[in-house]
């Protein structure tokens, strides 16, 4: 186990996606700090606030997978549903 | 004299010329005829360059402006791009109908009235289904025939309102107007259709993928775009586009969500795209109708990129889902780093064409104080992030590792996609190439400290959102209902119905038609008999003595002169 994943490629080695996740949530971290000493105009008043972006950001994208995961267990049919539906003549 | 000559001419000679020829000669066709027909694009003068008297009408063959050259610039250049990454791997007849189709869109964008128009229109139509068809397989023949059918119809739907612009305003000019009566509304859903706007959006994620993994590069660019360029300019500032934009812009992103095929994501992704641009047009002040037509501009060269790296994973494994790939960077460096820039540029990355063009849409509602528009178009750039940006490159190329160790991208492919790749940092890095050809002046500054920092928190914690929320995400073997449920399975049923109905009837008429003539045969058989020498033949067929004729003969004799007499 241990000896293929050295053998593997270095950017799906574990070691190297431990470090990619450190190095995105320092950004994260650095992207909202430095709102600090980068003044965002608010068009609006609310999109000027502290982190705007990144709340809003995070949240519409929570949103958007709650909505698809809701409808999908509506609108979801197995893939092969339209052949079953246009054999039946 | 140069001027007089529509470009789109040249595509359709090389269309024609493409299946005669062979070897390096269709090869110098495929790749020289674009290039041409780019030059003689430049040519064309702004107006009405000349008029042809046909009926009654003045046909305008050929007028220009900016947003027409800017069009027309982008189809001819995608046509080529794209005849570089097809002419090694795609059918001469695919090339050949696909460089048609090109001609159709770049023809809509010089019409000058709307004949022309609605005749470029359906040659654009009759080759893309073509097109569609080249991918083989009986789905791609099915979803061919579903989409000749929409587009014809929506032809119609077009047709119906030129036919009452022309009687009621005795003008045929591609001119701006408003959805005020029935024929302008007939107008605006005829293009609407085209831009796979609700209610029938579904024609475009049900057939873009089925056809083959060039031909999707083609379909991807010109349609939707010509129905753009189309509303810029009929229907500039009409506010009804503003919802409309606003669903497509949402209907992709939770459809994309929701799908598996790689091709289908992206199909996906161009009704959302074609949202904000639908949207800025609704919008309709310069600002906006600057970000359409930029947006326009970098999304043909984006989507087309991100087809063309998806093309290249169908192409070398033959597979389509996201369940079937996985991991494969590792083989195909160059197919996964151009797509990943693609999907950067959809997603609207600063230093990609996306961001320097699509925030132009996002300041015009901003400028005109629409801010729910501005919100959900901030959400939408979100979620455009999440569905095309990191979705499709991390389930296609990373994920898991599915063992698949295809080859690269074959040399031409690699091209065509290194162009586009070049062409979305350079329009991101040098956003004024492009400002310069927009259709109004522009007034506009793409990177400023704030709004750079303020995108890139809408991305990065998207990117979180992604990576947090993949478990919700994991992807099924599904496909999702559209309203093309309706037609496809509710209309199939009724119609089956209807038919058995009908074959009922049609058995009861026949059974009653058998029983009659049965009877008739009996009544026949009876008097005539059926053959001489049977032992009891008809009533007319015995042999009668010679008297009783006579007798007969007489009282017929005698009847004839008294009904004479008298």
């Amino acid at each position: 186990m241990n000896e293929s994943q050295q053998t593997d490629h270095w950017l799906a080695r574990p070691a190297t996606i431990k470090l990619l996740w450190r190095i995105f949530i320092a950004v994260l971290v650095v992207l909202v700090l430095v709102q600090a000493f980068i003044y965002i105009k608010g068009y609006f008043g609310v999109d000027g606030w502290f982190g705007f972006g990144a709340v809003f950001g995070f949240l519409s994208c929570l949103a958007m997978v709650l909505v698809a995961k809701g409808l999908g267990f509506v609108l979801k049919r197995p893939a092969d549903y339209y052949d079953e539906g246009e054999r039946d003549v | 004299m140069f001027e007089l000559i529509p470009p789109a001419i040249f595509m359709i000679v090389a269309a024609l010329l493409i299946g005669p020829a062979r070897g390096h000669l269709r090869t110098a066709i495929v790749l020289a005829a674009p290039l041409i027909t780019l030059w003689f694009i430049w040519q064309v003068p702004n107006g009405v360059a000349y008029d042809i008297a046909f009926l009654d009408y003045r046909i305008e063959p050929l007028e220009g402006s900016e947003v027409r050259r800017l069009f027309a610039t982008i189809f001819a250049f995608m046509a080529f791009v794209g005849g570089l990454y097809a002419y090694r791997q795609a059918r001469w007849y695919e090339l050949s109908s696909a460089y048609a189709y090109a001609a159709g869109a770049i023809g809509v964008s010089f019409a000058g009235d709307l004949i022309t128009l609605f005749l470029y229109w359906e040659l654009m139509a009759l080759f893309s289904t073509v097109v569609v068809w080249c991918g083989g397989t009986p789905e791609a023949r099915r979803a061919g025939v579903r989409y000749a059918i929409m587009h014809l119809l929506g032809g119609v739907i077009l047709k119906v309102g030129i036919e009452g612009v022309v009687v009621h305003t005795g003008s045929i000019d591609v001119q701006p107007m408003l959805a005020t009566n029935f024929d302008t509304w007939m107008i605006l859903t005829g293009i609407l259709i085209n831009a796979a706007a609700p209610p029938v959006s579904a024609w475009l994620a049900d057939s873009y993928p089925t056809s083959s993994a060039t031909g999707s590069v083609f379909l991807s660019a010109f349609t939707t775009k010509t129905a753009v360029l189309a509303l810029i300019l009929l229907f500039p500032g009409e506010s009804v586009l503003i919802g409309i934009g606003l669903f497509m812009v949402m209907y992709g992103i939770i459809y994309a969500l929701l799908e598996n095929d790689i091709r289908r994501i992206l199909a996906y992704s161009i009704v959302n795209q074609v949202g904000f641009m639908v949207v800025a047009i609704g919008i309709g002040t310069h600002m906006a109708l600057n970000g359409a037509a930029a947006h326009a501009f970098a999304h043909i060269i984006y989507k087309a990129l991100l087809f063309m790296s998806a093309g290249v994973v169908v192409y070398r494994t033959g597979f389509n889902r996201c369940t079937e790939v996985g991991g494969l960077f590792r083989t195909m460096p160059l197919t996964a780093i151009c797509g990943i820039i693609g999907a950067l540029a959809i997603s609207g990355f600063p230093l990609t064409s996306g961001f320097t063009t699509k925030t132009m849409i996002s300041q015009a509602a901003a400028d005109e104080s629409l801010v729910v528009v501005y919100m959900l178009l901030a959400a939408a750039s979100a979620g455009v992030f999440l569905h095309a940006g990191i979705k499709f490159p991390w389930f296609v190329f990373f994920q898991r590792d599915s063992g698949l160790r295809p080859k690269d991208a074959p040399w031409n492919m690699g091209a065509a996609m290194v162009i586009f790749s070049v062409l979305c940092i350079l329009l991101g890095v040098a956003p004024e190439l492009l400002y310069r050809f927009l259709p109004y002046p522009v007034e506009y500054e793409a990177y400023t400290p704030g709004k750079v920092l303020f995108y890139l928190q809408l991305l990065m914690f998207s990117g979180l959102a992604f990576f947090l929320l993949l478990p919700l995400m994991k992807r099924t073997e599904t496909i999702s209902l559209d309203t093309d449920w309706l037609w496809r399975i509710v209309l199939f049923k009724l119609a089956v119905r209807l038919f058995r109905l009908a074959s009922a009837g049609g058995s009861a008429v026949s059974n009653t038609a058998r029983t009659t003539l049965f009877q008739l045969r009996n009544i026949a058989q009876r008097y005539l008999g059926t053959s001489r020498h049977e032992p009891r033949p008809g009533v007319f067929t015995r042999a009668w003595p010679i008297g009783v004729t006579a007798l007969w003969i007489a009282v017929l004799l005698t009847a004839y002169v008294l009904v004479y007499y008298f």
